[in-house]
């Protein structure tokens, strides 16, 4: 590997064993090109051609693959990542409502990011909450029966929570 | 945190232990964990299938084909390893069903790959989470490694001489990895297109060596088959559609949630006792029974068992078991509409019947519902979606064409009210919340 590397190195150890537990290299990729997004923020030229050559295949491959997949993204999301879903047991119970307080508040539509990179917003698909309706997730986390009220005070917690540890950076 | 919700006519099986730690090895060993895999190792891969065979037990990802039968396909020889597959890209609008087992249960699914390992004598297993499901994996991580620990998976598992791998991933964001061959092309680190078959996966799949492909909850429930006995476990639910099945109620319901339900519980039952009725004292509109995809049922046909069988005799299917209840003041248009928009977005674009079928259904749609329709519009919509159905190499433009065709003929004069030019009649802001 090159010394070019922008991987951490606990990335670049959970790549080296992840690449070994399947009988070809290239099964890494899906689960490899989310962990990378995790830690880097996104899909950037430098994760895509580093992970091409971890796994021994071409950038278009990868690049590929990356455009396939829609948690998978080339340009950085908010430090939050609100995901509303809107498809039909959500939206039977409240989605669209959710999602509105949610443009509202962060004033961004759709894959929007806000001015001060806090918070990106998606309306996404079906994300497996469907008997706690409505839900969104924030990252990976999930959040259901959600009300416009709960909704508004959750945006409310991860701005406290993101400035204080934006502030904590600082020092 | 996801949770199981209890009704008295619930028979907690596959939820046996759910809440009780159970995600800890040694609590799992306590609740008679593993036992049904030292079991499998002592009856062998013949007595192992027909054993399932005997359970009645049927795919619970939607298609209910007998999972038995799917095992006895793989040929004894093959050229290549074998692979255990266990699909938990669980994405079927309306179905949050697989989250709990993770979540509650990683250990069933282990000892359920164990035991189809052993009937197809394969040495390598995986099991595949969809992508938003992250703090799962962490769960069903943490479940393989102590599995390894204990030498129920690795090298000469529990000292039988056989040898087993089990590997955990997630997938990244795409409803269609969800299908069989898709699935195996996405673990395979490529874009999750379909694969045409024959070949099926049982003779030639992942990596090429024959495959079985499971859904999570149907590889949960094989464990339990073998702890309370497969003759018991057919005899919990009717004919042919053996034991319990995870339903997860949603919609417009008292008392939506995931309940375990015998096969063939009565879904007017399901919605009005167990789901607790509609709140409001609003009136029943229509129910999908078995997760998007499934052609909506109106009032007077839910009075039916819910099977593969009895619904499919009822114009529909059983489906994921995602049970979606919709009262009276839901625009079918809108509905439809929305439905679509999921399908469109998750077209793999593969074959143009489904690419382009969604398209053009979500346009007719979205016109029908804005304002700007034509009566024709109507027949189109039904004719789009008829000229879909059989024609794709996957599932997925069925999935889309099925519950359209049945919303435009059960709703048709729904669909004739929004053709005066302005769009949706009954459309109105969303009430405001009082506080």
């Amino acid at each position: 590997m090159s010394a070019a590397t922008i991987f951490s190195p606990e990335l670049a150890a959970r790549f080296d064993k992840l690449v070994t537990l399947y009988p070809v290299k290239r099964s890494a990729l899906v689960p490899m090109l989310l962990y990378a997004q995790d830690e880097v923020g996104c899909l950037s030229d430098a994760v895509i051609a580093e992970v091409a050559e971890r796994i021994g295949i071409s950038e278009l491959d990868v690049r590929n693959v990356v455009s396939y997949y829609s948690m998978l993204r080339t340009k950085p999301a908010g430090k939050y990542n609100v995901q509303v879903c809107t498809n039909i047991s959500c939206m039977l119970r409240g989605g669209n409502e959710i999602l509105a307080v949610c443009k509202k508040r962060l004033g961004v539509g759709h894959k929007g990011v806000t001015a001060d990179g806090l918070f990106s917003l998606e309306e996404v698909e079906c994300i497996g909450a469907c008997s706690w309706a409505p839900a969104a997730q924030v990252n990976y986390e999930f959040h259901e029966n959600l009300t416009p009220e709960s909704m508004e005070r959750l945006l409310s917690e991860y701005r406290t929570r993101g400035l204080a540890e934006e502030r904590g950076k600082g020092k | 945190m996801a949770t199981l919700t209890t009704h008295p006519d619930c028979v907690p099986l596959v939820s046996y232990r759910f809440g009780k730690g159970a995600t800890a090895i040694d609590r799992y060993l306590e609740l008679d964990g593993y036992q049904s895999a030292r079991k499998a190792i002592e009856l062998g891969p013949d007595a192992i299938i027909s054993e399932m065979k005997t359970s009645n037990l049927r795919g619970r990802g939607g298609a209910g084909f007998p999972t038995g039968l799917k095992w006895s396909f793989v040929p004894k020889q093959a050229p290549r390893p074998k692979y255990v597959l266990v699909n938990g890209d669980e994405s079927e609008p309306g179905t949050c069903k697989d989250r709990l087992i993770f979540e509650h249960d990683p250990h069933a699914v282990i000892e359920g790959v164990i035991i189809a390992a052993l009937a197809i004598q394969a040495k390598m297993g995986f099991i595949y989470l969809r992508g938003e499901y992250r703090y799962l994996l962490k769960i069903m991580e943490r479940a393989v490694e102590e599995a390894y620990a204990k030498g129920f998976l690795g090298k000469n598992i529990f000292g039988s001489g056989i040898d087993l791998d089990v590997v955990t991933q997630t997938g990244a964001g795409a409803y269609e990895v969800g299908e069989e061959s898709a699935l195996m092309e996405s673990l395979e680190g490529k874009r999750g297109v379909p694969r045409i078959r024959p070949p099926f996966p049982a003779v030639v799949g992942l990596y090429g060596g024959p495959t079985i492909i499971n859904n999570a909850e149907t590889i949960a429930t094989v464990p339990h088959i073998f702890r309370i006995g497969a003759a018991e476990y057919a005899k919990i639910g009717t004919e042919r559609n053996g034991g319990t099945r995870l339903f997860c109620l949603s919609g417009h319901l008292n008392r939506p949630g995931v309940y375990e339900l015998p096969m063939g519980y009565n879904l007017k039952k399901m919605i009005y006792e167990v789901g607790g009725g509609i709140p409001g004292g609003k009136k029943l509109k229509a129910v999908v029974p078995g997760g998007s995809s499934t052609p909506v049922l109106l009032p007077e046909e839910i009075d039916i068992g819910m099977d593969f069988d009895q619904v499919g005799k009822a114009g529909s299917m059983l489906g994921s078991g995602g049970v979606v209840v919709l009262d009276e003041t839901v625009c079918m248009v809108e509905f439809a509409l929305r439905t679509m928009k999921f399908y469109q977005h998750e077209s793999c674009g593969w074959c143009i019947p489904c690419r382009e079928g969604t398209d053009w259904l979500k346009k007719s749609l979205t016109r029908l519902h804005e304002g700007g329709a034509v009566d024709k519009d109507i027949d189109n919509i039904r004719y789009l979606a008829e000229n879909m159905l059989g024609r794709t190499f996957c599932p997925l433009g069925d999935a889309a064409a099925m519950p359209t065709i049945g919303f435009v003929k059960k709703f048709r004069k729904e669909f004739e009210d929004h053709l005066d030019g302005r769009g949706c009649p009954y459309h109105h802001a969303p009430e405001p919340v009082l506080v």
